[in-house]
């Protein structure tokens, strides 16, 4: 449980998505105009990490590694290594939860769907989910229930990051920013000294 | 053709699965041998540029048997014990090391029958790991060569660290990764970062293991920390990977303690002890 | 009629500046930041997005009446990462020392939104020839951005350009200069590109938003 913990929060401040690792610009700066959207985004993609780091964990345990294979073929198999596939296989599982998420919010809620409908494509190359996939894989964690929180917390981190930059971006527009560096010009900035920021996170051991 | 309707979507994607498993199947299967050999004659070429052999991929076999005399594995004792140290395959054994780390930790906190059981699952995975080691004679001298990995920020890392035949001063390293940062941690492979491991020591002057220290650069560097003997600078940016490449080179040396200690007191010639 | 009509010329020489793909476009930040450290990743890197992207256009804008809607974006990314996956195993078998400088990238390559979003946009609606042109433009676009940003951190952060010490040779060291150490980290390369943006849109003034 302490270990969980332990995860959950390194996940959300150690090892931030946009701050430590800079995974899922792109989608961060394009849509942090306004604290409202930036929080569907959010949303949508802790739901995602959410699904698709433990569907991935499973895949990689159980199909992709080297000798995963043993439950379905017996000793056999312990050479079967479909490392090769696991890119291809990680970017399928997220393109296709993306899509299915899509589809089921828009049958079960259409509320929600018309909040976030038009952020959910996006976040297929939101670098962010297949970072979490790669993470996932290079960590090696022990248990399913260790990598859904890691990747809940990696979700509610990059919430964190784009609904903080929403917020100073809609105060900056009160300011009077240099004209040529209006808009995306002082969202780089501010974001790179953020990232300064939370450099003094680094090397915290939990 | 109606291309929105369900048979059709359906079809469509399993069309597409079998095509694209087809082609990568077939390229990965076919290709597997040469990627083999390409493999292995750079796991050739990093063994003996640990020890400062410049090879080409045409010469690397026959300089590996002209100068590698021989090529053993150790256990945890460090007694030799049946095997090929080239065909050791290193990740698993990294992998018992975490385990047997994780299992001390466990012993500290509990007690009883728990104890007992962590114990002996110790005691059982230990027996189990298989340290390979390699001999290489030139001109100058005979050194061993021991393999490392560990884990950097993005994926493997690993090397080979030669031994003068005192075991205890470095005569080279080598390191390599999978994906490191490119320009940061990346350049563990960079001769400038190998080349200060050169003439480091790995025990200090009363016989205790200290293995080798990374010093973060520029105020706290290992000159200014006046660790000369034991320290080397990280990399500046990239830290992640230099801790990793620091926590490598203490766990997987360590591992030799017993054997390297040994061969250290008994001052006797180079030869493996066999048991 | 000329292989080039003045349509295809715009579309390989917009991306160049006011349509560019990282600065105005804002595709394929992650990879910008990540490659920039030194000049010679940067052009590995631009070559690589430049290879996959001309080439993942075209085969989409050849399936583009085929594919369908509901399952596009699974389509897409099957293709851009068996292109990535095929050249990376190729490479492994015949090339492998290229294989090794290039595979720290292919991760890299799989999801820089560059290519999903140039497939998403132009190849899906245009035919293969003007596509493959918006590729080629827009993977240029790119790295123009990606070694102007890497020139300036190797140089301001290492005193180096493509590992040659420039300021060495200047002798600038002897006047008591010191390399930039906070150039080197991530932080800076959104900064440098937030510095880039103002000069470019004070030139361009089309650019400014309000």
């Amino acid at each position: 449980m302490e270990e969980l913990l332990n995860i959950f929060v390194k996940s959300i401040f150690i090892d931030n998505m946009i701050f430590a690792y800079f995974l899922g610009m792109c989608s961060y700066l394009a849509v942090s105009k306004t604290v409202e959207t930036s929080t569907g985004l959010g949303i949508a993609v802790i739901f995602v990490l959410g699904i698709t780091i433990p569907v991935n964990y499973m895949l990689e345990n159980y199909i992709l590694k080297k000798g995963a294979l043993d439950w379905l073929l017996g000793d056999a198999a312990a050479n079967i290594d479909l490392g090769f596939l696991s890119f291809i296989m990680f970017i399928a599982v997220i393109a296709s939860m993306v899509q299915l998420v899509e589809m089921i919010v828009e049958k079960v809620s259409p509320s929600l769907y018309s909040a976030l409908g038009i952020f959910l494509p996006l976040i297929a190359v939101n670098c962010a989910i297949l970072g979490g996939a790669l993470f996932m894989q290079e960590r090696e964690y022990s248990s399913i229930a260790e990598a859904s929180v890691f990747g809940l917390g990696s979700g509610v981190g990059w919430f964190l990051a784009v609904v903080g930059i929403a917020a100073i971006r809609e105060k900056i527009s009160y300011s009077n920013v240099p004209a040529p560096l209006r808009g995306l010009g002082i969202t780089f900035i501010a974001t790179g000294l953020m990232g300064i920021a939370f450099m003094s996170f680094m090397g915290i051991k939990l | 053709m109606n291309t929105q309707g369900n048979l059709y979507t359906f079809m469509y994607a399993s069309i597409m699965v079998i095509v694209v498993a087809a082609i990568l199947s077939f390229t990965a299967i076919n290709l597997q041998p040469l990627q083999e050999k390409n493999v292995r004659i750079e796991k050739i070429q990093s063994i003996l540029a640990s020890v400062g052999i410049e090879s080409t991929v045409e010469n690397a076999e026959g300089l590996y048997d002209k100068y590698i005399v021989e090529d053993k594995v150790l256990n945890a004792e460090g007694e030799k014990i049946e095997g090929k140290g080239f065909d050791v395959k290193l990740k698993p054994q990294v992998d018992k090391m975490f385990e047997i780390k994780a299992l001390r930790s466990l012993i500290a906190k509990v007690s009883g029958a728990d104890k007992k059981e962590a114990e002996d699952k110790l005691a059982e995975v230990t027996n189990e790991r298989q340290l390979p080691i390699f001999k290489c004679k030139k001109d100058d001298g005979e050194y061993v060569i021991i393999p490392v990995r560990g884990k950097g920020l993005w994926g493997p890392i690993w090397g080979y660290v030669s031994l003068e035949s005192d075991f205890n001063t470095i005569y080279g390293a080598i390191f390599d990764h999978k994906g490191e940062t490119p320009g940061l941690g990346a350049d563990i492979n960079a001769s400038w970062f190998e080349e200060p491991f050169k003439g480091k020591k790995l025990f200090g002057t009363n016989g205790s293991f200290e293995g080798i220290k990374v010093y973060k650069g520029g105020k706290g560097s290992a000159a200014n920390a006046g660790d000369l003997v034991h320290g080397v600078d990280a990399i500046s940016g990239g830290t992640i990977t230099s801790m990793g490449l620091y926590d490598m080179l203490q766990d997987c040396l360590s591992a030799y303690e017993p054997f390297l200690k040994a061969q250290k007191e008994s001052e006797v010639e180079l030869e493996i002890k066999t048991n | 009629m000329s292989l080039f009509s003045s349509k295809d010329l715009k579309l390989l020489t917009n991306p160049l500046n006011v349509d560019n793909p990282i600065t105005v476009q804002v595709l394929g930040i992650c990879s910008a930041l990540a490659v920039t450290v030194k000049v010679e990743p940067a052009v590995v890197m631009s070559l690589s997005v430049l290879a996959v992207l001309a080439f993942a256009n075209v085969i989409i804008s050849l399936l583009r009446n085929t594919i369908p809607n509901r399952i596009r974006i699974i389509v897409q990314l099957v293709v851009i990462a068996s292109l990535v996956i095929l050249v990376d195993q190729v490479l492994k078998a015949f090339l492998y020392d290229v294989s090794k400088q290039l595979s720290v990238f292919v991760g890299l390559i799989i999801t820089n939104c560059i290519i999903m979003g140039r497939l998403e946009a132009f190849a899906l609606g245009n035919k293969p020839w003007p596509s493959f042109l918006d590729g080629v433009g827009n993977a240029a676009g790119y790295g123009v951005i990606l070694i102007l940003v890497a020139f300036l951190r190797e140089l301001l952060g290492s005193g180096t350009v493509w590992e040659y010490p420039v300021f060495e040779k200047l002798g600038i060291y002897s006047i008591g200069y010191e390399n930039n150490g906070l150039m080197i980290l991530p932080p800076m390369a959104l900064i440098v590109v937030g510095i880039i943006i103002w000069v470019q849109r004070s030139r361009t003034r089309e650019l400014i938003e309000d």
